[in-house]
């Protein structure tokens, strides 16, 4: 059995509609529709194990204003709502500096939570 | 009454105006004032905590935060004076700025060089026409923004998006992760000026479905706001009878373009161009009163934070050159919007320009397959092709200083987009 999936490439403006067929372990047999090299390694990546950058805003203690974060890498889609689940459970409180590491390894993925601005 | 006088003086520490400062004082400008109205410096920056922003400028992905805090730190390094919490209120074509602050009450600034870096606003509700009540719970898209991102508060639970832009895709997604649930975006036109990369990853992740073609046609609410009514629309942009479609929400995103902020700008008998909403400039970015120069989203509206750094780096330098150099007169070839283009800037080039020169333009619809073109009489100075022009990527072209060789100013320079064959 195989499985087709169609997505658009975010690579460029022109925004190809790429076919990709997949067998039953989730590996991909064709990729169809691309019109660059990025295309293909793209629909890859997003048939198989789609990633995204997590950015969010958590409240900080003693700080009206709240603190911005983003994980350090990509990490897997499906994890998006767990991760904002772990973020909401942190407690911190100034002051902060950029780059500091907010939450260590969030859901197990090995990717930490980084703040990504100063806050006095 | 407090007068001083500077030699540069920037208004705006956004990224256009923290760029511009940067390269001026690089150029040894020691007499430097940047104003700033907020409390912090770094602009609509701040509030952009989604990543994507440096890409060309830094060869990374960065947060909007991180990308205005190196501009902040380089501009430390340079011992900047930058001075927040102060509201411009007049600049004269003289180049007396009016400025009021809390701390230093009323002052008038003499410059010999300003550098107009106010930024952009987002066009409101009036400017719709949309009929309906004025009840609470309808923001533009960059005061939800503000409010989630900066203040921590969220403006509402149930969300309606009006205008498919990329301010109102990230604050879909922005919206949703922080709990409220987005039922809709809806774009009045048949395709979206947003990124592709943005409907992938703000709407489709999140299953929020795009109402091509689709507007409000009706805001209903006594208080607070309790529903909108959305139409298909046709070819004109006409609501269609009979498509209407009720959705019960709290809160309606304004997310229907930006629109530069040049009140200053035409209170110093600046030449606002139609096409831009932004100044008429020359290619130093010299408007059309001598020693006022513009960068950045007050003289157009840019998609990519990295091409307003640029831009302003170069108002920068022109602005220090400005100050130390003897101004001669100049003549200038114009520069014309021919087909499928809008909003050219540069608007005049020197004859014999000195360095190369960058024309930026908006095509006017999407173009597969076309070549953009630009020439001057019968000369053309440049074509390059491309698989697509559309209006929500701004097109950028450099000319190296001989490409102009032998023009004299009695043609203008004309850039059009040429469709290819289908």
């Amino acid at each position: 059995m195989s499985m087709e999936q169609v997505i658009t490439c975010i690579n460029c403006p022109v925004g190809c509609r790429i076919t990709v067929t997949l067998n039953d372990a989730n590996e991909v047999i064709s990729v169809k529709g691309n019109t660059c090299p990025r295309g293909e390694k793209y629909a890859h990546q997003e048939c198989t194990l789609p990633l995204r950058m997590i950015t969010a805003v958590i409240p900080v203690e003693n700080s009206a204003i709240p603190l911005s974060v983003k994980t350090a890498e990509p990490v897997p889609k499906r994890l998006i709502s767990q991760v904002m689940e772990e973020l909401r459970a942190v407690q911190i409180s100034v002051p902060i500096s950029l780059g500091q590491v907010v939450l260590p390894n969030v859901c197990d993925t090995g990717v930490n939570i980084v703040a990504t601005r100063p806050l006095q | 009454m407090n007068r001083q006088h500077v030699d540069i003086l920037i208004i705006g520490a956004g990224p256009a105006g923290l760029a511009a400062a940067i390269a001026a004082r690089e150029d040894g400008i020691e007499s430097l004032l940047v104003l700033e109205r907020e409390s912090n410096p770094g602009g609509i920056l701040r509030q952009c905590i989604h990543n994507g922003f440096g890409l060309h400028r830094f060869k990374e992905e960065l947060t909007g935060p991180e990308y205005a805090q190196r501009d902040i730190d380089r501009a430390k390094e340079l011992e900047i004076d930058i001075e927040c919490d102060t509201t411009v209120l007049a600049v004269s074509p003289d180049r007396v700025v009016t400025c009021i602050s809390r701390e230093k009450g009323l002052r008038f600034i003499e410059a010999s060089a300003i550098i107009l870096a106010m930024g952009c606003r987002e066009r409101p509700r009036g400017a719709l026409c949309t009929p309906g009540t004025r009840c609470a719970g309808i923001y533009s898209a960059g005061t939800a923004q503000r409010f989630v991102n900066l203040e921590g508060y969220m403006p509402g639970k149930r969300v309606v998006i009006l205008g498919s832009g990329d301010i109102g895709l990230i604050m879909a997604r922005r919206m949703t992760l922080q709990g409220a649930k987005v039922l809709a975006c809806v774009e009045i036109m048949p395709f979206s000026s947003g990124l592709n990369r943005n409907i992938v990853q703000c709407l489709n992740d999140y299953d929020i479905p795009l109402y091509l073609s689709h507007t409000v046609t009706d805001i209903q609410g006594r208080e607070r706001l309790e529903s909108v009514t959305v139409s298909q629309v046709d070819a004109q942009r006409r609501p269609v009878p009979g498509t209407e479609m009720v959705f019960e929400c709290d809160t309606l995103l304004l997310s229907v373009g930006l629109i530069p902020e040049n009140e200053l700008s035409e209170g110093a008998g600046v030449q606002i161009s139609p096409a831009t909403s932004g100044a008429v400039v020359t290619d130093t970015f010299e408007t059309s009163v001598p020693g006022v120069f513009a960068c950045g989203n007050v003289l157009h509206v840019h998609d990519l934070v990295d091409h307003v750094s640029n831009e302003s780096f170069q108002a920068g330098h022109a602005a220090a050159r400005f100050v130390r150099d003897s101004h001669e007169e100049k003549t200038f070839l114009r520069v014309e919007d021919g087909e499928g283009v809008r909003g050219t800037v540069p608007q005049k080039i020197q004859v014999h320009p000195q360095e190369a020169v960058t024309l930026m333009f908006r095509p006017s619809g999407v173009f597969r397959n076309a070549s953009a073109v630009i020439s001057c009489g019968g000369k053309e100075l440049l074509r390059r092709k491309a698989m697509i022009f559309t209006p929500g990527e701004m097109a950028a072209y450099t000319l190296k200083p001989d490409a102009f060789d032998g023009l004299d100013g009695s043609e203008p320079v004309v850039v059009r987009i040429e469709k290819g064959a289908e």
